[in-house]
């Protein structure tokens, strides 16, 4: 009974497991789709990783419009050695330090040495120390994300992707409905064909979200784009304040990445990927 | 022994005898690492053209100011500096040169007695942090226009006195920015002389672009027509030797 009344609901199949028959391929992604989801991919990639060289360079956070390292930091990546002489790495948010040797604040390079980075290098991009060529590869990127963005949407509109796919209907925005999506995901059923209220929920987020507070965000820390555009540090509460919500953009958009990469995994990989490279996939889910 | 990011930086230029992973191998590939610089050629021109030449960069009130402006990079400068700091830089001059018709020693008083813009800006460092602070002197377009520039000027170099590793730290600017109207030879921070340590007796304030193009313990403006033939021809101290963009807006 509840299969039926997701049915109407979300216009879509549930996932029946083992249904023995023999499915055929139907259209998933449009090209404009595919394409932007793995240029975005790659720049999204090099993007957090060169964000988080540009990082180690000063691991503090502040609010407001100023912040260096006389002022109070709300969060901060740290070392330092105890009575003993043996060094650690640790994380202080809002006064709480917790300690993470080894990965975050005292990490080992390449040679084993120890290295007191925000981030060990095997995150970031390049992977020693190099704000300057970090700074080269982020800003090149940005346009990647910028342009592609803005091009995403502009055509998502006009092809109506937006309009049939990641609208959320009235009937979906109740809480009942979206109760029941949560349930499903919870028993790992899973929506073929229209996408769920909490697919729609997490990809418009990121889309009209996310990705518009990252760009917003990170033209915020350009001394010449607050010259241009003074409006945007008023919106963000300053540059320091953009430069925490650029960081935090980015704890969002990782967060995004790893539910959504998980539910490829749980809704069967294989087929997910054919649908997002060739456009076409197995009617249902499954392998 | 923890390794100082700081101390990192400058080990890491030279860069020889690291394991290099294979993104490392794809990032400092010829090619790869071409493209990727050719494309800071297009954030010049695109700041530009939504900046224009005149937009300000924001000024605040006393009240937004730091409680403490940190002092970055070196804090001193050379002997001959030195012997001008031990003076108070009575006998000390501002040289202008270079592809003006008029060369120009102007002492500390003349900078003083020339009209003073004031001016609360924040300051970005490259590296991520920010510092409100207050800043006054004459306008760099006012000295330059007294030394009148030659048709074929093209920037505006400034020298200074501090090394590093006896190389001298330079800046260099466009005109756009050299004659825009809070580009100023600072002498006076937060309202006194010039602390050692920022640069005394002038630092340049170039309010639209980072933390590095603001050259401290500037000894000579010289206006030219390139930069190449310039220490190492990129115009600007970290510019050759770690790589920084020329253009300090983004």
């Amino acid at each position: 009974m509840d299969e039926d009344k997701d049915f109407t609901l979300f216009r879509g199949r549930v996932l029946r497991e083992g249904s023995g028959v023999a499915r055929p391929l139907v259209r998933r992604h449009r090209f404009s789709t595919r394409l932007w989801h793995w240029v975005n991919a790659l720049v999204i990639l090099v993007m957090a990783m060169s964000g988080l060289m540009i990082f180690n360079a000063h691991p503090r956070l502040y609010w407001g419009a100023y912040g260096a390292n006389d002022d109070p930091a709300w969060l901060e990546f740290g070392a330092w050695t105890d009575a003993a002489g043996v060094n650690h790495g640790g994380i202080t948010l809002l006064g709480h330090t917790v300690e993470t040797t080894g990965v975050f604040g005292l990490s080992r390079g390449a040679d084993g040495a120890e290295l007191a980075l925000a981030f060990p290098g095997w995150m970031t991009l390049p992977s020693t120390y190099d704000l300057a060529l970090a700074r080269s590869w982020h800003l090149a990127f940005a346009w990647g994300l910028a342009v592609g963005l803005a091009a995403y949407l502009l055509w998502s509109l006009v092809n109506g992707h937006i309009r049939r796919d990641l609208h959320i209907t009235r009937a979906e925005w109740s809480p009942r409905s979206i109760a029941c999506d949560v349930v499903d995901h919870l028993r790992f059923r899973f929506h073929d064909g229209a996408y769920g209220v909490l697919q729609k929920l997490a990809y418009a987020g990121v889309l009209f979200g996310l990705l518009p507070l990252m760009i917003a965000s990170g033209l915020a820390l350009s001394p010449g784009m607050d010259a241009a555009a003074p409006w945007l540090l008023d919106v963000l509460g300053g540059r320091q304040s953009a430069r925490s919500l650029h960081f935090l953009g980015l704890c969002g958009i990782v967060l995004f990445v790893v539910v959504h990469l998980a539910m490829v995994l749980a809704s069967g990989p294989i087929n997910q990927l054919r649908g997002m490279i060739t456009g076409h996939k197995r009617e249902g889910g499954g392998p | 022994m923890i390794s100082r990011p700081t101390l990192s930086r400058r080990g890491l230029i030279a860069g020889g005898g690291l394991l290099l992973s294979g993104c490392d191998r794809i990032v400092r590939q010829p090619t790869v690492a071409g493209w990727v610089e050719g494309a800071a050629g297009l954030h010049q021109p695109a700041q530009r053209l939504l900046l224009g030449r005149d937009a300000l960069a924001r000024e605040f009130r006393e009240a937004d100011m730091s409680p403490t402006f940190r002092s970055n990079g070196n804090t001193e400068g050379d002997a001959a500096w030195a012997a001008h700091a031990a003076e108070g830089f009575a006998r000390w001059s501002l040289r202008v040169d270079g592809l003006v018709k008029r060369p120009l020693d102007l002492p500390l008083t003349a900078l003083k007695a020339m009209t003073q813009r004031r001016q609360i800006t924040r300051h970005d460092c490259v590296e991520g942090w920010s510092a409100i602070g207050q800043w006054q002197g004459p306008q760099l377009g006012q000295v330059l226009a007294m030394a009148g520039l030659m048709p074929t000027a093209q920037f505006v170099v400034f020298h200074c006195a501090d090394k590093t590793d006896e190389a001298p730290y330079y800046e260099s600017i466009d005109l756009v920015d050299a004659f825009h109207p809070q580009t100023i030879l600072a002498w006076a921070m937060n309202g006194r002389e010039l602390p050692l340590e920022h640069g005394a007796p002038v630092r340049l304030r170039v309010e639209r672009q980072l933390g590095y193009k603001q050259a401290k313990y500037v000894m000579r403006v010289e206006v030219r027509d390139t930069l190449a033939g310039l220490y190492g021809g990129k115009g600007g101290y970290w510019e050759d030797v770690a790589g920084y963009q020329w253009y300090g807006g983004i």
